[in-house]
């Protein structure tokens, strides 16, 4: 399939659900308290691009979502790097990892709050927390799968193990590294609008969120948020996923097809 | 000079070489020639130093050989794995240029005159993907050439070419070992090639437990051709006799 079709493909999926949401709501089949016209939610989601304070909050959550997800990478190709090269390390700390890894970070948002409070650092430790996980794995993952033949090349020609390390295992690994960012970002997300949502003041989309759920009739208000969480999570994902096509162009060029043609001659 | 006395290894259980001793003098081009799975690779990387703790001796100019030794290259088979797909050509072949503490330019520059020199002309900012596999092999081989080896390894190098070019290749291999003299130790199964090629050819037989059963010097003329070369009787009644001591016969 093209790209071109992929893409025509993707607007009429999403036409289709604006219709669906529009038709049910005008045709009274749900109250219209509880799901407002889809037509009336995108033209409020509009408005809120012309509100200073609804466009600083975006700013303030974009920013704590960056910070987090920033923090993470850095903690977590190092780390992963660490893990993937000496196995002992690896062993070692499994069984943490393993404890730590299916532990909601969305629950652990009243405790984090506990401790640091309500604000920003909250907010970044958050999403520091459950972006790092995508990242790590996709790094020892990414690290194993280096090909040992070009490991044996670079260390016949004399380079070290950290050469190595460096010249050929990080570059290796930095698509799939790539994709676990891509994931991390959506999780990013997530956390970044949920501890907001749930610490309720200050600024940011999901405070926005948390403030027009007690409004009366703040339905609309809520789903307008709403549709600029999944916007913005389009966009960072659709800018991660034109980024990875053009720095890793190579990692998914075909190896041209080798001939074994040979006459024979023993 | 290298020097292998005695070497053999052992994967787990498996009894792969069994007293492989060995003098290459320097400048020699020796073919290693055995059936499939006979240990021809497992005993280049053992020179190579990226296999250790075996028993036996491996010494280069005198020096026993406990890691990678100084000034050696290597040039796999498998291009397309040993190659490094993120970097251009140029950087590809400059790469060993690293270990000598050579400038950006120098090592460029470097890079650029050795692949003019293996025919490659025009490719240096491509990326080894956009190449087909006889020029990936050339870039490999000139990544292998650039910082002047004193000993270089090659792996079954054409193994996986088709026939042209792998003559091409074949030709290429003994003009710049001609002119460079560098020794060369050539693992090949084919037995037309390790004759074409070697200076010498040693047979290994097959595994488990491979040993050395045959050791033939190649009295052909060090202008070799395709077509000349391989139509005469010496030729003829070596790559003969290297045939019988593969199949063991």
């Amino acid at each position: 399939m093209t790209r071109r079709q992929d893409m025509s493909l993707g607007l009429l999926g999403a036409a289709a659900a604006f219709g669906v949401c529009e038709a049910l709501s005008r045709a009274g089949i749900v109250r219209r308290g509880y799901l407002p016209p889809a037509s009336e939610v995108l033209a409020r989601a509009a408005r809120l691009a012309g509100d200073p304070a609804f466009v600083d909050g975006i700013g303030v959550t974009l920013r704590a979502w960056a910070l987090g997800l920033g923090l993470a990478c850095a903690i977590a190709v190092p780390l992963g790097l660490l893990l993937g090269a000496v196995p002992v390390v690896e062993a070692a700390v499994r069984a943490v990892i393993e404890f730590l890894r299916p532990l909601p970070s969305v629950a652990l948002i009243p405790l984090v709050s506990l401790l640091l409070g309500s604000g920003t650092r909250t907010e970044v430790t958050l999403i520091a927390y459950a972006s790092l996980w995508p990242v790590l794995f996709n790094t020892v993952y990414g690290l194993a799968e280096t090909d040992p033949l070009a490991k044996d090349t670079l260390r016949a020609f004399g380079f070290g193990r950290l050469a190595v390390l460096l010249r050929v295992e990080l570059p290796a690994t930095a698509p799939f590294i790539a994709a676990g960012v891509r994931i991390s970002a959506a999780v990013a997300l997530v956390l970044a609008v949920a501890t907001e949502i749930l610490s309720g003041f200050g600024q940011g989309l999901g405070v926005f969120i948390a403030q027009a759920q007690t409004d009366p009739d703040g339905t609309r208000d809520v789903l307008a948020g709403v549709v600029w969480a999944g916007g913005l999570g389009l966009v960072i994902n659709g800018v991660l996923v034109g980024a990875e096509r053009r720095l890793f162009a190579w990692a998914r060029q075909p190896a041209p097809a080798v001939r074994t043609s040979r006459r024979s001659r023993s | 000079m290298l020097r292998l006395d005695s070497v053999s290894r052992h994967f787990g259980d498996q009894h792969v070489l069994d007293g492989i001793s060995l003098t290459v003098p320097d400048g020699q081009l020796l073919s290693v020639v055995g059936p499939s799975g006979c240990g021809k690779s497992t005993l280049l990387r053992t020179i190579a130093g990226l296999l250790p703790g075996e028993e036996g001796t491996v010494t280069l100019d005198g020096t026993p050989v406990t890691g990678v030794p100084d000034r050696l290259a290597v040039v796999f088979q498998e291009y397309g794995r040993s190659l490094l797909p993120w970097l251009t050509v140029r950087d590809n072949v400059a790469l060993p240029l690293r270990r000598q503490g050579l400038g950006r330019a120098a090592r460029r520059a470097g890079a650029e005159a050795i692949l003019e020199r293996v025919g490659l002309h025009g490719v240096a900012r491509r990326r080894p993907g956009e190449l087909s596999g006889g020029m990936q092999q050339r870039v490999a081989l000139a990544r292998a050439l650039v910082c002047r080896p004193a000993l270089m390894l090659m792996d079954e190098p054409f193994g996986s070419l088709d026939a042209g070019t792998r003559e091409d290749l074949e030709d290429l291999l003994l003009e710049v070992h001609r002119s460079d003299g560098t020794t060369i130790v050539f693992v090949t199964h084919d037995i037309d090639e390790s004759v074409y090629v070697g200076d010498r050819v040693v047979v290994l037989s097959p595994g488990p437990g491979s040993r050395v059963v045959r050791d033939l010097p190649v009295g052909l003329p060090a202008e070799r051709d395709q077509i000349t070369t391989r139509s005469l009787p010496d030729f003829v009644a070596l790559r003969t006799e290297v045939g019988r001591a593969v199949r063991g016969t």
